[in-house]
């Protein structure tokens, strides 16, 4: 992996994302969430994608305003349904994007064993609830567990809080989420930070994630909504 | 626990079930009694709703650590006004504020900590709990529900105890601890412990232990319930 370019548009930092790529994209909610980064790809126009993330959208911005655009085929995440997700709810309930639930931890482990080169890992979560349909179960010592496979994407679009030049990144409080685990799962690593500090401006002690997970850095400028109470 | 069932045995032993007050609960009522329950120092884990409500009812000397799965511990009360941080959540997406203390960390940690066994308790939410610990409550399995099951799976399987805060009846009166979960399951076997406005429960594998009632007899509770109480 060759060293991480810090860019100086986001436009330049989604280039190359095609038709029919899995992007992971970061975020809880609307915190961590990559806003330039999916705004760059809305004007991209890569289409048919399959958007891994924990939810499906909320309100008009980020993820929800590229399921808006129709540039979404499938949504892979853990809790879709929220208070302010009546973009995704709207296009869930016509039949025009697809739908894969997946119980939250799963959902990071998976991305966790794409990323550290784990084939498949055997998980208690989810053992005799809908969730085990088609899974091979494994008794371990007495107790049930069901097969994972890695998720991995071609692209993964987060956002951290500071870079250096290199690309080691440090995250804002809860804002980390999937940030970190996303980073080592796709192909290309593309980041949107709220500032790139000097070389040696980072405690090396306090690097969450190292630069070699990150291909492209871009600053932008910090950007915040919240959005009261999912349910 | 005694193995001796005839009805004079139960009977005896429903008579010392307590009856801690006179009136059923309100759920913030619950809430404190759930909080009574947790030890001191222990590793919280609250679910979004309801049960969200137990962290005002935990004095600080108690020093319980509160843990979110979208990646703290040290969790503080809600943040308001000028405390809002957006970066600054808790699993409802509701702001929230940090203590002296907190720890930050990626989802793949928040859930190895819940999935290994570390954390103490987690108090959830839930349409139906079978008397064996069977947990449904992510899913109504109704046509056009979309399915939304964020970390529930995870922390039904993860915590040391897991405990439910639940009304007893549905608002049509149907009961909410059963034989057997009708809703789409959760996880199996998972639930020891079920706090309800009319009575807590222990789920042992002997069976359903009525730990305590409020404003019902055991009688009462047994008329309305398909599940044997011991």
């Amino acid at each position: 992996m060759s060293r991480a370019a810090v860019l100086e548009s986001t436009d330049e930092a989604v280039a190359g994302i095609e038709d029919g790529s899995t992007v992971l994209v970061g975020g809880f909610g609307l915190a961590g969430m990559p806003f330039d980064l999916i705004d760059a790809l809305i004007r991209q126009g890569a289409k048919d994608l399959t958007i891994v993330s924990n939810n499906a959208g909320n309100g008009d911005v980020g993820l929800a305003a590229l399921l808006a655009a129709g540039r979404v085929r499938k949504v892979v995440c853990s809790f879709p349904r929220q208070v302010d997700s009546y973009v995704f709810d709207a296009l869930y309930r016509e039949g025009k994007i697809e739908l894969e639930v997946v119980p939250q931890g799963n959902l990071a482990e998976r991305m966790r064993a794409a990323g550290a080169g784990i084939g498949a890992f055997y998980c208690p979560t989810a053992v005799g609830t809908p969730l085990a349909e088609g899974k091979e179960v494994r008794t371990i010592d007495g107790r049930d567990y069901l097969l994972e496979y890695p998720i991995k994407g071609d692209y993964a679009l987060i956002s951290a809080y500071r870079s250096d030049p290199m690309g080691n990144l440090v995250y804002r409080k809860t804002a980390r989420n999937f940030g970190p685990v996303m980073a080592t799962a796709a192909t290309t690593t593309v980041v949107q930070v709220d500032e790139v500090v000097p070389l040696g401006g980072l405690d090396p002690e306090a690097v969450v994630t190292p630069s070699i997970y990150v291909d492209r850095v871009v600053p932008v400028e910090t950007r915040h909504y919240t959005v009261q109470g999912a349910r | 626990m005694t193995t001796d069932t005839t009805a004079a045995a139960r009977s005896a032993s429903a008579s010392r079930a307590p009856s801690a007050v006179d009136h059923p609960l309100s759920m913030a009522e619950v809430a404190a009694v759930i909080a009574r329950d947790i030890p001191a120092g222990a590793f919280v884990n609250l679910g979004i709703g309801r049960p969200t409500r137990i962290a005002d009812h935990l004095p600080e000397e108690l020093g319980v650590v509160l843990h979110t799965e979208n990646g703290m511990l040290g969790m503080g009360p809600k943040a308001e006004g000028a405390r809002i941080d957006p970066d600054l959540t808790n699993a409802g997406k509701v702001p929230v504020t940090e203590l002296p203390g907190a720890a930050y960390f990626h989802h793949a940690d928040s859930f190895a900590m819940m999935r290994g066994g570390h954390l103490d308790v987690c108090v959830l939410g839930a349409y139906q709990v079978s008397e064996r610990g069977d947990l449904a409550n992510w899913h109504t399995g109704e046509p056009g529900d979309i399915p939304a099951v964020g970390g529930a799976m995870d922390l039904a399987i993860g915590a040391k105890d897991v405990y439910v805060m639940m009304t007893l009846f549905t608002k049509s009166g149907a009961p909410k601890l059963v034989r057997q979960c009708t809703y789409p399951l959760t996880g199996i076997g998972c639930v020891s412990r079920v706090y309800t406005e009319v009575a807590t429960f222990d789920l042992l594998p002997q069976g359903v232990h009525v730990r305590e009632t409020y404003g019902i007899t055991l009688d009462e509770l047994r008329s309305r319930l398909d599940v044997e109480l011991h």
